[in-house]
């Protein structure tokens, strides 16, 4: 081990904080950016099926608050696409990995979003499971992105409530509202199950990243978590959720649930989902007819500074 | 205009922000834009958004000089062995008062 390398796994050993300057190895820097960029895109690609109601909320103040959490999501896009850049990546860079498919986003947005009760759905069950993996993440070894994941999770609580909010009034409307969010339900549980990622023995960069403590639970850890607390939730709404082998255990004190259909994960991730092509031509299409305004700005900043400079 | 300042590359710029009037601007994050007034104005928008802020400072992140981390040790090194820095260093009777 060379002394820097020392340096580093003491550092890690007594939870001091690596900083974007301080030596790493290259695989920590690798790790982060996989997992950062990945989690910035997935901010990014979420505003899509969510933007997808904006105009047609059923009131103005579902509206006011559907752009509120929209606005947090590109937010949310842009402390972690600055907290990536400290690891020495360019911004363009890691935007052109998501363009070619090269890195990938949360396979959850790859699903649409067909009723107004699936804006409630992934507010609850959506951003319910992004907080379970985010709020260990506050304390990630790596500072900019640990920072980073405080603001949001600050952020990320009124997500989820308006999410619930929208699915109780629905639970307690008419016969048709109660059937469009028992619905909404059922599509949404088990892709937001996935969202914890592959189990444990067949997740390639769990180990590496618990020892380097930027993950400080596992993906089946952390997924049972939320089924704990879900299965408990659901009975407000007095719905159902769509796992019969679902139960409580009383010797784990847990709630086991069924068996979950990797096939289908592996087959979203892999480009393959209801709305893969779509999010990522809507992507594409946003950059390249954005460019003449990135253009148009630099433009005129030369300008400016080309005149200041000759004063 | 600098070859940089192409539609590309947006200058990196780092974001201060004064929460309470009575209070030091504090470092909140960084941003791209393409000039100060963009930055500002951008920086609002990611960072204020529930009034964190009353007051946003930005400067270019390539005007930042920083201390290097890997010679902290030796370039904090001098105060390390000066503890009459410290009131506590100093042995006085309990019964002096208000000092």
């Amino acid at each position: 081990m060379i002394p820097e390398e020392k340096i580093f796994e003491d550092k890690i050993a007594r939870e001091v904080r690596i900083e974007p300057r301080d030596w790493m190895p290259a695989d920590y820097r690798k790790l982060l950016i996989r997992q950062m960029s990945q989690h910035a895109h997935s901010e990014i690609v979420g505003m899509l099926p969510e933007g997808n109601w904006i105009t047609r909320a059923p009131s103005l103040r579902r509206k006011a608050t559907l752009i509120a959490k929209v606005q947090d999501e590109a937010g949310h896009g842009l402390y972690l696409y600055s907290a990536t850049e400290t690891l020495g990546i360019t911004r363009e860079e890691t935007i052109d990995q998501l363009h070619s498919g090269k890195a990938k986003y949360s396979s959850i947005f790859n699903y649409p979003t067909l009723t107004w009760a699936d804006i409630g759905a992934i507010g609850w069950l959506v951003d319910g499971a992004a907080i379970m993996n985010q709020v260990p993440l506050c304390r990630a070894s790596f500072g900019p992105y640990a920072r980073a994941m405080v603001r949001i999770c600050k952020e990320e609580s009124f997500h989820q409530r308006q999410g619930f909010e929208i699915l109780l009034t629905l639970s307690r409307g008419s016969e048709a509202q109660k059937h469009m969010c028992q619905d909404a339900i059922n599509r949404w549980w088990w892709p937001s199950v996935m969202m914890f990622g592959p189990p444990d023995d067949a997740s390639p960069h769990n180990q590496k990243s618990m020892q380097w403590k930027i993950k400080r639970f596992s993906n089946d850890e952390l997924r049972q978590k939320f089924i704990d607390v879900c299965a408990e939730q659901v009975r407000v709404l007095g719905m159902k959720l769509p796992d019969d082998k679902m139960k409580w255990n009383e010797d784990e004190q847990h709630y086991d649930f069924g068996e979950i259909n990797w096939t289908e994960f592996r087959e979203v991730v892999n480009g393959n989902g209801p709305c893969n092509k779509e999010r990522l031509e809507a992507r594409k299409k946003a950059h390249a007819e954005g460019a003449w305004v990135r253009e148009a700005a630099a433009a005129y900043a030369g300008k400016k500074n080309h005149s200041s400079n000759n004063q | 205009m600098e070859k940089n300042a192409s539609s590309e590359s947006w200058p990196l710029w780092e974001v201060f922000i004064r929460t309470r009037q009575g209070l030091n601007h504090k470092h909140a994050g960084s941003l791209h834009a393409a000039d100060a007034q963009m930055a500002i104005e951008n920086a609002r928008d990611v960072y204020t958004r529930r009034n964190e802020g009353i007051s946003i400072w930005v400067v270019e992140s390539r005007h930042i000089h920083a201390s290097a981390p890997d010679e902290a040790a030796s370039f904090f090194d001098p105060a390390n062995d000066k503890v009459y820095r410290y009131p506590t260093f100093y042995n006085l009777p309990d019964e002096l008062k208000n000092i």
